[in-house]
C-alpha cells in the first residue's frame, strides 16, 4: 500500500513546532491541509452551479496549563508556517519548551480505485442528467427534481512535539437527490444521498436509484395524512433511522460534553443506560465508509469502539486532549472541519449492531403507533438530554401493520428515557451518510441500524 | 486587495470569457473560550482567498483558491472558465451591468460605520477578561446555576473587493462581534441550559453582565419544567424565537425559492400572506444591522425592500440573475459566505414593525396559552416548500395572562403563511437576534398553534 504524501518537510515542521513552544507550553501541533473539490448541480434540468473550488493552509495549537492558543493561515509555504507559530505563542510567558525529535508513522490511506479529479467534468454532469430523468421517470406528479454531486481530495499532515508525524489522503465523493411531487394543493418533498470515502467507482452501481428512491419517497407523501400527537410506540427505521442514535446518545458520549458535565452520561461509565439486547459502535476504521479516516486529525489511527455493550455504557469518544484530561488513551475522535478550527471529539460511523427480530417482528408487536422510517434531521441538548427530530417519511401503524402516511410529524423526548425504552432491534442492518454539525463545524459522519422499536414516544403532529 | 479582482477579470476575459468577476475577502479574527474561570482556547486567524465567476455566453462557471500569486490568479481564472464550459445555458445568465464605482460608505457621507475601533484595539487580554465576566456573572446570578458549558466571545474584521468585466468596482471594510454563554441549572432532579448573547460592531458594544443574567435566568426559569396539555393554544413567541421564524420566511422570499417552486410565498405577490399587524422589510443599509453593507456579494447596491405590508406581500427579494428572469430590478440581495461561495439570492437584515404592547400586555392579550421561549429542531422540522412545520419547544405556561409554570418537551405545528395570518399581536421592543440570519422582531402573539405535549 502507498503512502501519503506529507505536506510540509520535517525540519520545517520540526523548526516550527520549536518556534511554537518558544514561549512555553507542554505540546504543540501542526495540522496542515492541502484541499481541492468539484461540484455541481442539476435544476430544471439544467446543469448549474459548476464549481471548483481549492486552497491550502495550517492550523497551529499550543497548549498550556489547560489553555489552547491556536492561531491558522492560509498557505503552507515556511514563511506562513512560521508567522502563525509566532502569533499562536504570542500570548505565552513562559519557559522555551523543546519538540521531541519528529518519527515518521506510516499510514495506509483508504483504496481509491477511480480518482474522482481523473473523470472529466462532462461525464459528472451527464451523471446528473441521468439521475434528473430517473427522478422526472418516476411519475407524472414529480414536479421538480434537483440532484447534486460533490468529490473532495482533502491531504492532511499532522506534526506534533511528542514526535508524531503522520498524513493521510482522502477522497470522498458524495450524490444528493431531491424531489418534489405536487397533486392538486398537496406538495411533499423526498430525498436520498449516496456517498462514501472512495473514489468515482461508488457511483458504478446504478446511481440512477438514489434519484429513483427520492422520487419514490415524495410521491408516497402526496397519499400522507396528518401524523398523530401524543405518546406512542414508535418504530424506526434501518440506516437514516440510525440518525436517531447518533444524536440522542451518540453526542452525549463526546468526552468534551461528558467533562464539562453536559452530558446526561456523564459519570454512568459501567452503568446499565439501555436493555441487554443493544449494542453500539463507533467504528471509525470501516472501509470505505462515509465517516472514516485512516488517522483522525490528530494524527491518531481511528478504531472501532464498542460505546454500549449489552446496554451497558462501555465507553466515550475521546480526542487528544479529553483523553490526557480523564487519562486514557485517544479513540481516534479528535476530527476537525479544516485547518481553520480546533479538533472536538466527534463521531465517526455511529451504529446500533444489528439484533435478532425481524422488522416484521418489530412492528406487528405494535397496537397503535408510528413507524419513522427516515429524518430530516435532529438536534439534542446534551446537557438535559432532550432532543427533537423531524421525520421526513412515516406511517402510522395500527393493529401491527402499516397503514397510511402521515406527513409533518416530529419525534420529541429525552434521550435516557428513549434509549432504555428501545425494547427491541432488528436484524437488516444498514449505513447511511450525513454531515453532522457541532461547535460550528461540519464533518461527514455515517449512521446505521436495524429497524428499533422504543416502547413509547411523544410523537408530534397535528391530529390531536 | 482591487488589484488581485482585476487580474483575475484579465486572465479569464484572455482564456475565452465573454465576461468575468473577481472577488476578494479577507477576514481577520479572534476567538475566546472560557470554562471553569479559565481561558479555555485563545484563538487568531486570517481567512484570505478569491473567487472567480466566469461568463462564456448563457452558461457560468465558478473558481475559488486561496493562492494569492500571479501564477496562482491566472490558473484560477482559467478554471472558472473550464466549469462554465460543463455548465448547460442558461439564457437568464449574466453579470451585474450598472458599471458604477461604489461608495464605501451607507446611507451616504458618513451616516454610518460599518468598523468599530475596539475591535481592532481591545487586547485579547481585554477580551479575555470580557468573557470571564460573562462566566462569572451567570455563575453569580443564581445559587441554582451549577455551571456554565461555555462562555464565548468572538470577533472578525472583514474587507471585500470586487471588479467585474462590465466595470463594477467597490470595497468596504466592517467588524463584527458577539458574545454568549450557555448556563446550566439545576433543581428538581433535572438539569437545564440557558443561552445568554449580545452582539455588535466590537466589544465595547458588549454588556458582559447582561449576557450572563440573561443566561442564568433562562436556565433556572426552566427548572421544574414539565409537559404541557396537548390543544391548540394561544402562543406568544418571544424576540429570539420570532427572529427564527422570520428567517425561515425570509428564505421563502428570495426569489431563487419561487422561481423553482420551492417557496410557500411562491405565486402570492400582491396577495395576502399575513395579519395586519405583521410588517416585514429587509434593509442591507441598517446602520445597526450585522448584514449591513453599501453594496451585495455582486457589486449591486444595498437598499431597503419592503415584503410584507398591510397583509399583502410587496416583493421578493432579487439578485442580477432572478431579476434578469423575472423582468425586474435586482434588489441588492445577491448574499456571499466569503470568497468560497458564489453569490445567492438571500434576506440581508429582516426588520419587523415593533407594535405597540409591553411584554405584559402580550401575555394579556394571550389570556391562556404558552410563551415559547426556545425551538429545536428548525433547520428540519419546515417543510421549505409548503412552510408546513412541527418543531420541538419549551417555554412557560401563560395562565390569566401571568407566566405560569416551566414547560418543556414539546411541539408546536402550523405552516408558516397560516402562522403569520395569525399574529394578532406584536410586541414594542425589538431585539436584534443572528440565529440564522440577521434579524430585528419584538414578541410575536400567534392567536392560535397546536401545541402537542402529554
Amino acid at each position: 500500500m502507498s503512502e501519503a504524501e506529507r505536506l510540509i518537510d520535517a525540519d520545517v515542521a520540526a523548526r516550527v513546532l520549536s518556534r511554537a513552544l518558544g514561549n512555553g507550553g507542554e505540546f504543540a501541533e501542526i495540522f496542515a491541509e492541502r484541499t481541492a473539490g468539484l461540484t455541481m448541480a442539476i435544476d430544471e434540468s439544467r446543469v448549474e452551479a459548476v464549481q471548483s473550488g481549492s486552497g491550502e493552509g495550517a492550523g497551529i495549537r499550543v497548549l498550556s496549563e489547560g489553555t489552547t492558543y491556536f492561531a491558522h493561515v492560509d498557505g503552507l509555504d515556511p514563511g506562513d508556517l512560521d508567522r502563525a507559530a509566532g502569533e499562536a505563542a504570542a500570548a505565552l510567558r513562559s519557559q522555551r519548551a523543546e519538540p521531541r525529535p519528529l518519527e515518521a508513522t506510516p499510514t495506509a490511506p483508504q483504496s481509491i480505485e477511480r480518482p474522482p479529479a481523473d473523470v472529466p467534468a462532462e461525464r459528472k454532469a451527464a451523471l446528473l442528467r441521468e439521475l434528473d430523468e430517473r427522478g422526472r421517470d418516476a411519475g407524472p406528479e414529480v414536479s421538480q427534481f434537483t440532484a447534486s454531486y460533490a468529490e473532495a481530495r482533502r491531504q492532511v499532515t499532522v506534526a506534533n512535539s511528542d514526535g508524531l508525524f503522520a498524513a493521510d489522503d482522502r477522497t470522498r465523493v458524495r450524490i444528493g437527490a431531491q424531489a418534489v411531487a405536487r397533486r392538486g394543493q398537496s406538495v411533499e418533498t423526498g430525498s436520498e444521498t449516496l456517498g462514501g470515502h472512495c473514489g468515482f467507482e461508488l457511483l458504478d452501481d446504478d446511481p440512477g436509484r438514489v434519484a429513483a428512491s427520492a422520487a419514490r419517497k415524495a410521491l408516497v407523501l402526496l397519499d400522507a395524512g396528518p401524523a398523530p400527537a401524543g405518546a406512542m410506540p414508535v418504530v424506526v427505521g434501518a440506516g437514516f433511522g440510525g440518525v436517531l442514535f447518533h444524536e440522542m446518545t451518540g453526542h452525549g458520549l463526546e468526552a468534551d460534553h461528558v467533562q464539562k458535565g453536559a452530558s446526561v452520561y456523564a459519570g454512568k461509565l459501567g452503568e446499565s443506560v439501555a436493555q441487554p439486547l443493544l449494542t453500539a459502535y463507533d467504528d471509525g476504521c470501516m472501509a470505505n465508509e462515509w465517516g472514516t479516516d485512516s488517522i483522525d486529525d490528530e494524527g491518531a489511527a481511528t478504531q472501532k469502539t464498542m460505546v454500549i455493550e449489552e446496554g451497558r455504557l462501555a465507553s466515550f469518544l475521546y480526542d487528544g486532549l479529553t483523553a490526557r484530561r480523564d487519562g486514557v488513551r485517544s479513540t481516534g475522535n479528535g476530527r476537525r472541519e479544516s485547518f481553520r478550527h480546533l479538533p472536538v471529539p466527534r463521531m465517526t460511523n455511529t451504529y446500533i449492531a444489528p439484533g435478532e427480530a425481524t422488522p416484521a417482528d418489530l412492528i406487528a408487536g405494535v397496537d397503535r403507533g408510528f413507524y419513522a422510517v427516515s429524518f430530516a434531521g435532529g438536534q439534542v441538548d446534551p446537557a438535559t438530554g432532550d432532543f427533537v427530530f423531524g421525520v421526513s417519511e412515516g406511517y402510522l401503524i395500527e393493529d401491527g401493520k402499516v397503514t397510511r402516511p402521515c406527513r409533518g410529524a416530529t419525534l420529541i423526548g429525552n434521550c435516557l428515557e428513549a434509549l432504555a425504552a428501545i425494547d427491541a432491534v432488528g436484524d437488516d442492518f444498514e449505513m447511511k451518510t450525513g454531515i453532522c454539525g457541532k461547535a460550528g463545524q461540519k464533518v461527514p459522519v455515517g449512521t446505521g441500524q436495524g429497524h428499533v422499536r422504543i416502547r413509547e414516544m411523544t410523537v408530534g403532529g397535528t391530529d390531536l | 486587495m482591487i488589484d488581485w479582482a482585476r487580474r483575475a477579470v484579465e486572465s479569464a476575459l484572455a482564456a475565452g470569457a465573454t465576461d468575468a468577476e473577481g472577488y476578494l475577502s479577507e477576514d481577520r479574527g479572534r476567538e475566546v473560550r472560557v470554562h471553569g474561570g479559565e481561558v479555555e482556547s485563545l484563538s487568531a486567524a486570517t481567512k484570505r482567498g478569491i473567487g472567480v465567476r466566469a461568463w462564456i455566453g448563457a452558461r457560468v462557471g465558478y473558481a475559488f483558491d486561496t493562492n494569492l500569486s500571479e501564477a496562482g490568479v491566472d490558473a484560477l481564472a482559467l478554471r472558472a472558465v473550464e466549469m462554465a464550459r460543463a455548465a448547460d445555458e442558461d439564457e437568464f445568465a449574466g453579470p451585474p451591468r450598472s458599471a458604477v464605482r461604489l461608495s464605501s460608505d451607507i446611507g451616504g457621507e458618513g451616516a454610518a460605520e460599518l468598523s468599530d475601533p475596539s475591535v481592532a484595539s481591545w487586547s485579547t487580554a481585554e477580551i479575555a477578561e470580557l468573557t470571564l465576566a460573562i462566566e462569572r456573572t451567570a455563575l453569580d446570578a443564581d445559587r441554582r446555576v451549577a455551571g456554565v458549558e461555555q462562555a464565548v466571545y468572538a470577533d472578525s474584521a472583514e474587507r471585500v473587493a470586487i471588479a467585474s468585466s462590465t466595470g463594477i468596482e467597490g470595497e468596504y471594510e466592517s467588524s463584527h462581534c458577539y458574545g454568549y454563554v450557555l448556563a446550566l441549572a439545576e433543581g428538581e432532579g433535572a438539569r437545564e441550559t440557558g443561552l445568554g448573547f449580545d452582539l455588535g460592531r466590537g466589544p465595547v458594544a458588549l454588556d458582559p453582565v447582561a449576557i450572563g443574567r440573561e443566561g442564568a435566568e433562562r436556565a433556572v426559569s426552566m427548572i421544574g419544567a414539565r409537559k404541557p396539555q396537548s390543544r391548540a393554544w394561544p402562543v406568544v413567541l418571544d424576540p429570539t424565537v420570532a427572529a427564527s421564524f422570520v428567517a425561515i420566511v425570509g428564505r421563502g422570499l428570495c426569489a431563487s425559492a419561487v422561481q423553482r417552486g420551492r417557496s410557500p410565498f411562491a405565486e402570492r405577490l400582491g396577495s395576502e400572506v399575513a395579519a395586519g399587524a405583521f410588517v416585514l422589510d429587509d434593509d442591507g443599509l441598517d446602520p445597526e444591522g450585522s448584514a449591513s453593507s453599501p453594496f451585495d456579494g455582486e457589486g449591486v447596491a444595498r437598499r431597503r425592500t419592503p415584503l410584507i405590508e398591510g397583509g399583502l406581500l410587496r416583493n421578493y427579494l432579487h439578485d442580477t440573475y432572478t431579476a434578469s428572469r423575472a423582468g425586474t430590478a435586482s434588489t441588492g440581495s445577491a448574499g456571499r459566505g466569503g470568497y468560497r461561495s458564489q453569490p445567492a439570492v438571500g434576506a440581508s437584515n429582516l426588520l419587523v414593525a415593533p407594535g405597540t404592547l409591553t411584554p405584559e400586555g402580550l401575555l394579556d392579550e394571550a389570556g391562556e396559552g404558552v410563551l415559547v421561549t426556545d425551538v429545536a429542531g428548525l433547520h428540519s422540522g419546515v417543510n421549505p416548500v409548503t412552510g408546513a412545520f412541527s418543531v420541538g419547544a419549551s417555554g412557560r405556561a401563560i395562565r390569566d395572562g401571568e407566566l405560569a409554570e416551566p414547560i418543556r418537551e414539546f411541539t408546536i405545528a402550523s405552516d408558516l403563511v397560516s402562522m403569520l395570518g395569525a399574529v394578532s399581536a406584536v410586541g414594542a421592543a425589538p431585539r436584534w437576534v443572528p440565529f440564522g440570519g440577521s434579524v430585528s422582531t419584538p414578541a410575536l402573539l400567534i392567536e392560535q398553534m397546536t401545541v402537542a405535549g402529554s
